[in-house]
C-alpha cells in the first residue's frame, strides 16, 4: 500500500523506512504498512483453537493424524479468503527516564512490568496490527450457525494477528540491529500491570481509528478483535 | 445564497487541512483542537481567512471532534457556536479584503487573489467527523445512540448559523447513516457526505463507493464523495466509481500524499503543483467540489483555485440506475436477472413459525445464509405473525441478518411501523415490499422511502383489486410513477410486480402477466419483479410450471424474481438464461454451476446447500447402506456435520424421532462428553460433535413440525408457500429433545467477547436444556428481568476480563435480591474458584461440560 515505497529493497520489505524512523530524535509521525499474508503456523492455529500445545504440535508435524480437524482448518482458510487484510501502523519515540526510574513515553503510564521490560532502552517502537473488520463479521456469521467453525476461525484469526505482529516485529529487529540497537521482546497493554486503559492514548498516537479502523469499547477492548498493540524497546548495544 | 443553487453552475472549492496548521501554531499533542475555537479564536479565524483568501468557497468549522462523547452539552454548545463565529468572522474579513492574516506562511502574497476572493461566494460549513465508536454488533455502541450524539452537534451547529453540514472522514457505512439521519432530522441545511477509503478502495467496514452512492443518494444527501486517507492519485479509482454511479455532485478532498517525519516535523510528499494538477484532472472527469485534507495548506488551495478557474464544470448527469445496497456492495436491476430469496417467510412453514414464536433468530439467520449459498442476490424478509410484535421483530432480524450476511434485504411487511423500524435499522439501501395503486398505501410508504431511501416494489393493483388485463395493470403502474414523483421518488426507484396468478384458476393469467412485464419494460422503461411461483399454485410438480414460466418472463424482460433458490429447476433456468443471453462471459458461471450438480438429483428442498458446500459436496446423495457402514452415532462422534444431517434424514423414514435421539444422538454426545472430561479429546472435537448433533436435532425438528412425532413423515416436501395443509398439532412444540429446565446465560456488562458463552449455549442445548441467551454486554437488570420472567432455576454468567468481574458481582447481588431461587454459575477466562467464591457465585464452572454437569444436578433436584 501507501507507504510501501521501499518494498523492492533487498533488506526486508520496510526495513529502511523503519531505520529512518528509528534514527529520528523526535517522535515520528505514524506510518502504515500493509503486508502480504504471512505464512500459516498450523500449530499456533490449533493451539488458539483450544488444543493443548503438545497435541497441536503433533498434528502440525504430522505425527498425529486427525483428518476431521485438518478438514476444518482447510475450511476456515478457504472461507477466510478475501476477508483478511494485514495492516500495521507504528511510530518511533525517543525514550527517557523519570526521577523514579519509570520510562517516559508519549504514553502516560506508571507500570513496573513495562519498566522492567524497557530497562536500558533509549528508543521505543509503538505499533498496532490488525487483520481487519471483515474477519469479525465472518466469525459472527459462523457463531450463529456453526459453532465449531467459529472456534477454528477464532483460532485462525488469533494466529493471523500474531503472525502479522511477528512479521513487523522481525523487521523492527532487523532495522534495529543495523543501527546498533537490540530489540527487546514486545510488550502489550494488558500485560503485567500495564493497564488496558492506556489503549486509548496508544491508539490515538497512531491515529489508529482513522487510519486502521481500530476502535475501543467502553472496557478498552479493541475492535476488530483480531488486533494487537505493543511496545518494542530498543537498547543501544 | 443556497449552496445547492451555487453549485449548479460552479465548481465549489473547499478548504485544506486544519489540524497540522493548529499544531504549528502551538497546539500540543493530546490537546483537543476544538477548544481552540474558544481559547485561540484569532488563530482559528486567521486560518479560515487564509483559506478564503486563497480561493475557498467553503471553509469547514473547526469542529471535527466536537461531539457529546468528548464534551458536555454546555461546552459543546460553546465550542460549536465559537467555531462558526470564527468561520463567519473570517468570511467577513475576507469579504472586506486586506491582509491581516498573522499566521506565518499563510498570508496571501500578491497573485491578486485577495482582490478576487472579495467577490467570491463563500459558505461556512458545520464540520462533523466520526464519533470514533464502532457500532453494534461489532462494537459496543448503539446505532440510535450514535444518531442522538450526532444530533446534538447538528442542532448546535444549525443554531449557530452554519450554511451547510459537512459530514466527513467516515469509514463505516452504518456510522455514516447515523450522522446523515441526525443531520436530516435536526436541520434543513444542505448536507455533504464524504467517506474515507482505504487503499483497497473500500471503507474500513467493507463498503464500495457504489454502495455508499446508493445509500446516500437514497437518503438525499446533496453532495457525496471521498476525503482523507490517501493522495489524489490513489483515490482516482474511488472517484471514478462515484462519477459512474452518482446523480448528485461528487466531492474530493484528498491528503497531500503520505506523511513522514523530517527533522521533527511532519511533511507530506505531494506538493501544491502536483496536488492541484491531480485534483484538476479529476475535476475534468466530473468532480465538482474539491479541496484538501491532511497536509494541505492555503498554498494547495490557491494552486487548486488557479487550475479550477481555467476549467469548465462538467455537468452532473442523472444516472438511470436501479440500485439496492448492503453494507458492502450494490445489486443493480435491469442488467442481469436478480434472484430474491423468498424463504424468510412464515407463510405455510410451521418450522419457521415456531422459530418466530420462540425468538429463535439463529434458525432465521440459517435460512438466510443457506439462500445466499444457493445463489440468491437479495433476501426477502417477512417475519409477520399475528401474535408477535412485528416492528420489534423486523428490526431485530434486519440487524442480525446484516451482521452475518452481506446480501441486500427486501423488507416485506404490510405493517408501516415495522417497515419504518426495518428501514431505519438497515445498513444500506433496502428494497421495500410493497406499495400498490391504492393511495392510502402510497401515502404512508412513500414518505418512508423519501427519508430512508429504498427501491420500492409496486404491485399493479388498486382499490378495485387486480385487473384482468395487462393494459389496466400497466395503467396502474403509470399512476404509481406519477404519485411517487410527488415525493421525489424517481421511476428508477420503483420496480413493478404485475402479479402472477394461478393458471389453475384462470388459464389466461400467465399470458396477462407476461404481457404486462413486456409493456412495463419496453413501454414504461421500468423494472419488473414477480413472485413467479404463484403461477403454478394448485398444480402437481409445480417446479416444472414455475421454472418454465420464469424463463418466459425473463425473455419478456423481467428484472427480478422472488423465488426459492433451493429449487434446482429455477436455478437451471437462471444460469441457462444468462449463458444464452450473453450475460455470462465464456459461460463461466454456468460451468461453475454445472459442477455443483450432484450425479443424482436427490435433494433440492429443505435447505441443502447447492453451492459452496464444504469438502463433502461432491459426494452428493448417499444411499441407506451408509447408515450401517458409519452409523449416526459414529458420524456425530467424528463431528461430521453434513453426514450427520443426511443419515438422520434417512433414518427418519424408518425410525421414530425419539428413538433416534435415545439410541444414537444422546449416546454419541455422552461418549464425546466423557472423552472430553478425560482429556482424550479437546474443545475443537467437542464442538464439532456438538455441531453435528445440532444438525441431527435440526432434521428431527423439521420432520416433527411437519409430520408430528411419527416415523415416515416425509421430511422434504416443503417447497413453496401456501400449500401446507397439515394439522398444526405439533406446532410450537419442541419435543425433539427431552426437555430440561430453562437456563439464562449472558456475558456481563462491559464484556463484548462471548465465544465461551456461545460454546456453553450450544453444548447445553444439545443436552436438552432450554437456553435463553441474552448475548454480550448485558446490563444486570436485563439478566434479572429474564430470570424472573422465566422463573429460571439456573443462571450462567461469563466474564473475560478482570475489569468486568465487578459487573458480574453486581448481577449476582441483584439476582439474590430479586430472584433468590436462582442458582448462579460463573465462568470465563479470568475466573477461578476463589474469585467465584469472593463474588458470591454458587458454582465456578471451568468449561462447557462442567456447566452441563452442574445444570444436570440442578435439573435433577427439581424433579
Amino acid at each position: 500500500m501507501a507507504d510501501d515505497r521501499k518494498s523492492g529493497d533487498r533488506k526486508g520489505g520496510h526495513v529502511e523506512t523503519i531505520m529512518e524512523d528509528i534514527g529520528s530524535d523526535s517522535p515520528t509521525v505514524p506510518r502504515y504498512i500493509e503486508y502480504d499474508e504471512p505464512p500459516l503456523k498450523l500449530s499456533e492455529l490449533l493451539r488458539y483453537s483450544g488444543l493443548p500445545a503438545d497435541r497441536a504440535l503433533a498434528i502440525a508435524s504430522g505425527k498425529l493424524t486427525e483428518p476431521e480437524i485438518i478438514a476444518k482448518v482447510n475450511k476456515v482458510v478457504l472461507i477466510s479468503r478475501g476477508t483478511l487484510v494485514c495492516k500495521t501502523g507504528y511510530m518511533v519515540s525517543p525514550l527517557g527516564w523519570d526521577a523514579e526510574g519509570f520510562p517516559v513515553l508519549p504514553l502516560e503510564q506508571h507500570s513496573e512490568t513495562l519498566k522492567k521490560n524497557l530497562k536500558g532502552c533509549s528508543r521505543a517502537v509503538l505499533f498496532a496490527a490488525t487483520i481487519g473488520a471483515g474477519f469479525d463479521r465472518l466469525i459472527r456469521r459462523y457463531e450463529r450457525t456453526e459453532m465449531d467453525t467459529a472456534l477454528f476461525l477464532q483460532g485462525y484469526g488469533a494466529e493471523r494477528a500474531e503472525s502479522l505482529a511477528n512479521t513487523f516485529n522481525n523487521e523492527v529487529k532487523e532495522a534495529a540491529e543495523l543501527l546498533g540497537y537490540k530489540a527487546h521482546p514486545r510488550f502489550s497493554p494488558g500485560f503485567g500491570d500495564l493497564q488496558l486503559a492506556v489503549q486509548k492514548e496508544f491508539l490515538g498516537l497512531l491515529d489508529a481509528g482513522r487510519r486502521m479502523g481500530i476502535t475501543l469499547s467502553e472496557s478498552c477492548l479493541m475492535a476488530p478483535s483480531k488486533s494487537v498493540t505493543a511496545i518494542i524497546g530498543l537498547e543501544r548495544k | 445564497m443556497d449552496i445547492r443553487d451555487f453549485m449548479k453552475e460552479n465548481f465549489v472549492i473547499l478548504d485544506g487541512g486544519m489540524g497540522t496548521l493548529l499544531q504549528e501554531a502551538g497546539l500540543k499533542p493530546g490537546e483537543l483542537p476544538e477548544r481552540w475555537n474558544v481559547t485561540h479564536p484569532e488563530t482559528v479565524t486567521a486560518i479560515h481567512k487564509a483559506y478564503f483568501d486563497a480561493g475557498s468557497n467553503v471553509v469547514l468549522s473547526n469542529t471535527f471532534g466536537a461531539n457529546g462523547l468528548k464534551y458536555d452539552d454546555a461546552e459543546l454548545e460553546q465550542i460549536i457556536s465559537a467555531a462558526l463565529a470564527n468561520a463567519k468572522k473570517a468570511r467577513e474579513e475576507s469579504d472586506k479584503g486586506g491582509n491581516n492574516s498573522n499566521i506565518e506562511g499563510y498570508a496571501t502574497q500578491g497573485f491578486g487573489d485577495e482582490h478576487s476572493s472579495r467577490a467570491r461566494t463563500k459558505f461556512v460549513a458545520l464540520d462533523i467527523g466520526p464519533l470514533g465508536k464502532l457500532l453494534k454488533p461489532y462494537g459496543d455502541y448503539e446505532f440510535e445512540d450514535a444518531v442522538a450524539m450526532y444530533a446534538k452537534t447538528v442542532r448546535f451547529g444549525a443554531a449557530a448559523g452554519a450554511d451547510l453540514i459537512f459530514i466527513e472522514t467516515m469509514n463505516d457505512s452504518y456510522d455514516t447513516k447515523a450522522a446523515l439521519l441526525a443531520a436530516k432530522e435536526n436541520s434543513d441545511l444542505p448536507i455533504f457526505v464524504s467517506n474515507a477509503y482505504g487503499s483497497d478502495g473500500k471503507l474500513m467496514t467493507g463498503a464500495s463507493p457504489a454502495a455508499m452512492v446508493a445509500m446516500l443518494e437514497g437518503m438525499h444527501a446533496d453532495a457525496i464523495g471521498a476525503n482523507c486517507s490517501l493522495g489524489p492519485d490513489q483515490l482516482t479509482g474511488v472517484v471514478e466509481e462515484y462519477l459512474a454511479y452518482a446523480s448528485v455532485p461528487v466531492l474530493l478532498k484528498p491528503n497531500a500524499g503520505l506523511p513522514r517525519t523530517e527533522a521533527g516535523r511532519t511533511v507530506y510528499d505531494v506538493f501544491p503543483p502536483d496536488f492541484s494538477a491531480s485534483v484538476a484532472r479529476l475535476m475534468e472527469k466530473g468532480v465538482r467540489i474539491a479541496g484538501g485534507c491532511c497536509g494541505t495548506t492555503p498554498a494547495y488551495i490557491r494552486a487548486l483555485r488557479e487550475k479550477a478557474d481555467k476549467l469548465k464544470p462538467v455537468p452532473v448527469v442523472r444516472k438511470e440506475l436501479s440500485l439496492v445496497s448492503s453494507y458492502t456492495h450494490v445489486v443493480e436491476f435491469g442488467q442481469t436477472p436478480v434472484l430474491i430469496g423468498e424463504r424468510i417467510n412464515p407463510t405455510g412453514k410451521k418450522r419457521f413459525k415456531q422459530a418466530l414464536r420462540e425468538n429463535d433468530i439463529d434458525f432465521i439467520l440459517g435460512e438466510g445464509l443457506k439462500q445466499q449459498d444457493a445463489g440468491a442476490h437479495v433476501l426477502d424478509v417477512n417475519v409477520g405473525l399475528p401474535e408477535i410484535d412485528e416492528p420489534e421483530m423486523l428490526e431485530k432480524v434486519v440487524k442480525e441478518l446484516q451482521s452475518v450476511s452481506d446480501l441486500p434485504l427486501q423488507l416485506d411487511t404490510t405493517d408501516v411501523a415495522a417497515m419504518e423500524a426495518g428501514l431505519r435499522a438497515y445498513n444500506g439501501k433496502a428494497m421495500v415490499n410493497s406499495v400498490n395503486g391504492k393511495e392510502e398505501v402510497m401515502e404512508v410508504i412513500f414518505p418512508l422511502v423519501a427519508k430512508y431511501g429504498g427501491l420500492v416494489v409496486a404491485l399493479t393493483l388498486d382499490e378495485d383489486g387486480i385487473p384482468d388485463s395487462a393494459e389496466k395493470r400497466v395503467a396502474i403502474a403509470g399512476k404509481i410513477i406519477r404519485y411517487a414523483g410527488k415525493y421525489g421518488i424517481e421511476k428508477k426507484d420503483l420496480i413493478f410486480d404485475p402479479l402472477a396468478m394461478a393458471i389453475s384458476a384462470d388459464s389466461k393469467s400467465a399470458l396477462a402477466a407476461l404481457k404486462a412485464v413486456h409493456e412495463i419494460r419496453h413501454g414504461l422503461h421500468a423494472n419488473t419483479s414477480l413472485g413467479v411461483s404463484n403461477v403454478s399454485f394448485g398444480l402437481p410438480e409445480r417446479d416444472i410450471i414455475t421454472s418454465t414460466f420464469f424463463a418466459m418472463c425473463l425473455e419478456e424482460g423481467l428484472s427480478a424474481a422472488i423465488m426459492n433458490p433451493f429449487s434446482r429447476e429455477m436455478m437451471n433456468v437462471y444460469y441457462a438464461y444468462r449463458a444464452l443471453h450473453n450475460l455470462d462471459e465464456n459461460c463461466m458461471d454456468f460451468i461453475g454451476y454445472a459442477q455443483t450438480l450432484p450425479a443424482k438429483i436427490a435433494e433440492t428442498a429443505g435447505g441443502v446447500r447447492i453451492v459452496k458446500e464444504g469438502n463433502e459436496r461432491s459426494r452428493g446423495y448417499e444411499p441407506m447402506r451408509t447408515v450401517q457402514e458409519y452409523g449416526l452415532k459414529n458420524a456425530i462422534i467424528r463431528g461430521l456435520k453434513d453426514k450427520t444431517g443426511r443419515i438422520t434424514k434417512e433414518m427418519l423414514r424408518e425410525y421414530l424421532p425419539l428413538e433416534i435421539i435415545q439410541t444414537e444422538v444422546i449416546p454419541a454426545l455422552n461418549v464425546v462428553g466423557e472423552r472430553y472430561e478425560q482429556k482424550k479429546v479437546y474443545l475443537p472435537q467437542l464442538l464439532m460433535a456438538a455441531d453435528a448433533a445440532k444438525a441431527a436435532f435440526e432434521e428431527i425438528k423439521a420432520a416433527m413440525s411437519k409430520g408430528g412425532a411419527t416415523a415416515g413423515g416425509a421430511p422434504d416436501t416443503e417447497t413453496s408457500d401456501a400449500d401446507n395443509k397439515k394439522s398444526s398439532g405439533s406446532e410450537g412444540q419442541n419435543s425433539s429433545v427431552p426437555v430440561r429446565c430453562p437456563i439464562v446465560i449472558a456475558t456481563v456488562r462491559g464484556d463484548i467477547h462471548d465465544i465461551g458463552k456461545n460454546i456453553v449455549k450450544l453444548i447445553l442445548e444439545n443436552y436438552g436444556f432450554k437456553v435463553v441467551d441474552l448475548g454480550k454486554d448485558v446490563p444486570e437488570q436485563a439478566i434479572v428481568d429474564e430470570v424472573v420472567r422465566l422463573h429460571a432455576p439456573l443462571v450462567g454468567l461469563s466474564a473475560l476480563m478482570t475489569t468486568t468481574v465487578p459487573s458480574m458481582e453486581a448481577a449476582i447481588k441483584l439476582l439474590r435480591e430479586k430472584a433468590p431461587w436462582a442458582k448462579v454459575c460463573v465462568g470465563g477466562a479470568v475466573l477461578t474458584q476463589e474469585y467465584a467464591d469472593s463474588i458470591g457465585a454458587d458454582k465456578y464452572v471451568r468449561d462447557a461440560m462442567d456447566t452441563v454437569r452442574y445444570a444436570e444436578e440442578i435439573d435433577a433436584a427439581l424433579k
